[in-house]
């Protein structure tokens, strides 16, 4: 593998981050399956780094996954897309960002439609007023959150309190980096390092002292597709195509997969257990499974925030044996507890895959 | 008085031009950029359908410029052209000027650059090369290897790399590459013979005389195997073999696996010099980015400017062949006009 030929790749495509000054767009599935992350990425934003932020209660879903399973029209989503760039203009912001791959597919690809069919712009325009009386200015930038820590991640690296190392052979960790097919498959430039060869990830991983894996199986879907997931018959295919990547990545031996996808994070995640529980195998060498990481997850180890504030006890692989290589102290007493101090019921465990209660 | 010809490009169509024109006692200027007439030709090895050694055609244009009608100017490129009073004024980078009567432009072709694709790793992957690679290999050496030293055991050829391509922006066919990948799988098969050979094709275009014959002896003599199918990506396996996929449109399954090595066949695509020599003039260009003919049929070696001609590859992809018949025919032309 010539690196030199990927920084070429990589130079094509770099994109405007913008400095300061966001619109946040939350995702609706990364609230319910890695609860920590997007609070993580607030901490990191307004804490760590001093950037001005704003988390506004009023914005709805994107509609992407009904968009994507044919519920809800295309003029549906515009709207409503129009609704959220209304609240962001009304707020006096600019610049948008936005927290789930889906929902940046779905912003995009709107956005491209503008571009290219200024009559469908006025259509949404039009639509808006009607609907609700507003107005809206399109963002002068729009981002992924993953495209902000990757902006910032020498700013985060400067403030590391733990690194992607191995603390007992002192090797760079190896992790396989996964982006959502939404993220730049669709329109590469829109994505830091394109479709083919992403950079967003593997940049922070670098910068934080790891080695990203490139293995065959690597550009493959998650195993999430809209349809191979939500039409129940099809969920067989959805498990395959992970099986497939787990194969691929195994001789590999990677300590942990980042994602910047909710999709991606939960099936490559969860789809480890139903693979146990089908065939009684995993993908590491202690029978463990993968840790499958948000990106904000990652910085936030690397930062020394609480394992169990980050969520990571919300994963279905459990992430012990990784916080005990990069050397990261936990309270196993603590890993069910909610704020308030009370445990959670504790999970039922798996047959094949061990878990650390 | 002598009339003359500026003839811009030395590659094959700029050098049969030139000795056609200067048989008809036309005084000739070639002026080229490289330090070598040839151009593409001149680097290759081996020619199809009859595995002819590229040298032989290089030399027998060579020779034919031995003329006293003929001027050679090498390492030389045009900076600016003007017309004035029906005569052509042509500046160099050597500080000459030249006056011509008429202009030839035989720039050319660019190759195109496989790192555009960037699904098959050209640039990245060790083991992924050009057509343009392989042949300097097999004119360089008798052994083909992978970039470890290692003989191939299995390898792929994947046609129409650039060409007929709407993400690559080319949707033009190259002509010669689906002879090209026949032409050095056979090659490649007589160095390696334990070698399986795989030939990823969307349509073959056998057009030309003994193409078809090639293509059935690739297959019935050396085994050379083709499925029709477009490769959709490449990756890197441990062992620096190339995990490949593709759909196979006659079994109409996807398939996958494994080879040590894959060559793309890389099109031609408009050269930087005939778009800027073009842009300069006023020429008129198609949407493939070739220089456009307004009469494709009669009119081929014209362009919409008086005076200023077209030869070979400038126009569209071409054979060896159909360049040095469209030189001799831009030749004709030229001295009707300036007659």
């Amino acid at each position: 593998m010539k690196t030199e030929g990927k920084k070429r790749v990589w130079e094509d495509y770099q994109k405007e981050i913008a400095e300061d000054h966001y619109y946040f767009q939350r995702s609706c599935i990364r609230q319910n399956f890695f609860p920590g992350s997007e609070t993580a990425f607030l901490k990191i934003l307004t804490g760590e780094l001093g950037r001005d932020i704003m988390d506004d209660p009023h914005h709805t879903t994107c509609t992407g996954i009904g968009y994507h399973a044919d519920i809800v029209p295309f003029d549906t989503t515009m709207t409503v897309v129009a609704r959220h760039f209304a609240l962001m203009t009304e707020n006096g912001y600019e610049n948008m960002i936005i927290s789930c791959v889906t929902s940046f597919g779905i912003y995009t690809e709107i956005l491209e439609t503008w571009k290219h069919f200024p009559e469908v712009l006025a259509r949404a325009r039009r639509y808006l007023k009607k609907a609700t009386g507003r107005e809206f200015n399109i963002p002068k930038n729009v981002t992924h959150a993953s495209d902000i820590i990757y902006k910032f991640k020498d700013q985060i690296a400067a403030k590391a309190k733990y690194r992607l190392i191995n603390q007992q052979t002192g090797e760079p960790l190896k992790v396989v980096e996964h982006i959502g097919c939404h993220y730049s498959k669709m329109f590469p430039s829109w994505g830091v390092g394109g479709a083919e060869f992403p950079y967003v990830l593997q940049g922070m991983v670098e910068s934080w002292g790891g080695e990203v894996i490139d293995y065959p199986e690597r550009r493959h879907c998650c195993g999430f597709g809209f349809r191979q997931y939500i039409v129940r018959a099809n969920r067989g295919y959805s498990v395959a195509n992970s099986k497939k990547k787990f194969e691929s990545m195994k001789p590999y031996k990677p300590d942990f997969v980042v994602c910047n996808c909710p999709g991606c994070t939960m099936f490559m995640d969860k789809w480890q257990y139903t693979i146990s529980e089908m065939e009684g195998k995993t993908y590491d060498e202690y029978g463990f499974g993968i840790p499958v990481l948000t990106y904000e997850e990652m910085a936030g180890l690397v930062l020394g925030y609480d394992p169990w504030e980050l969520g990571l006890q919300m994963h279905q692989v459990q992430s012990e044996p990784l916080l005990d290589k990069m050397g990261i102290p936990y309270d196993p007493a603590e890993k069910y507890k909610t704020a308030s101090g009370k445990t959670f019921r504790l999970p039922a465990e798996p047959t094949s895959l061990k878990v650390c209660v | 008085m002598t009339k003359k010809v500026v003839i811009i490009g030395g590659g094959i169509a700029g050098m049969e031009a030139a000795s056609t024109l200067s048989r008809m006692n036309i005084d000739v200027l070639l002026i080229e950029k490289k330090q070598q007439l040839g151009g593409h030709v001149g680097e290759w090895d081996h020619l199809f359908p009859n595995f002819r050694n590229a040298r032989e055609i290089t030399r027998s244009l060579l020779y034919d410029l031995q003329d006293k009608h003929i001027k050679i100017c090498t390492s030389t490129e045009i900076t600016g052209i003007s017309k004035k009073s029906g005569k052509f004024e042509v500046r160099t980078t050597q500080q000459q000027t030249f006056k011509a009567d008429s202009i030839l432009l035989s720039t050319g072709f660019d190759l195109f650059d496989a790192r555009k694709k960037e699904e098959y790793g050209y640039g990245i992957y060790e083991n992924v090369i050009t057509s343009v690679d392989l042949e300097q290999k097999l004119k360089e050496s008798n052994v083909l290897t992978m970039a470890s030293g290692v003989i191939p055991k299995r390898i792929a050829m994947i046609h129409c790399v650039g060409s007929r391509d709407e993400k690559s922006g080319y949707f033009h066919c190259s002509k010669v590459c689906c002879i090209t990948a026949v032409k050095q799988a056979i090659e490649v098969k007589q160095k390696l013979p334990h070698a399986e050979i795989f030939c990823f094709y969307m349509d073959l275009r056998m057009y030309g005389k003994k193409f078809e014959e090639l293509y059935r002896e690739a297959q019935e003599k050396w085994g050379i195997q083709f499925v029709r199918g477009r490769l959709s990506e490449a990756a890197e396996n441990m062992d620096g073999s190339l995990q490949i996929k593709s759909e196979d449109t006659l079994s109409g399954r996807p398939l996958k696996m494994n080879v040590d090595l894959m060559v793309l066949m890389i099109g031609m695509v408009p050269s930087e010099s005939t778009t800027f020599l073009g842009k300069m003039l006023g020429i008129h260009f198609s949407e493939d980015g070739f220089i456009n003919h307004d009469d494709i049929h009669l009119e081929n070696n014209l362009t919409n400017v008086p005076g200023i001609f077209t030869a070979g590859t400038v126009t569209s992809p071409m054979t060896i062949t159909d360049t040095i018949a469209d030189a001799r025919s831009a030749a004709l032309k030229i001295a009707t006009y300036i007659s």
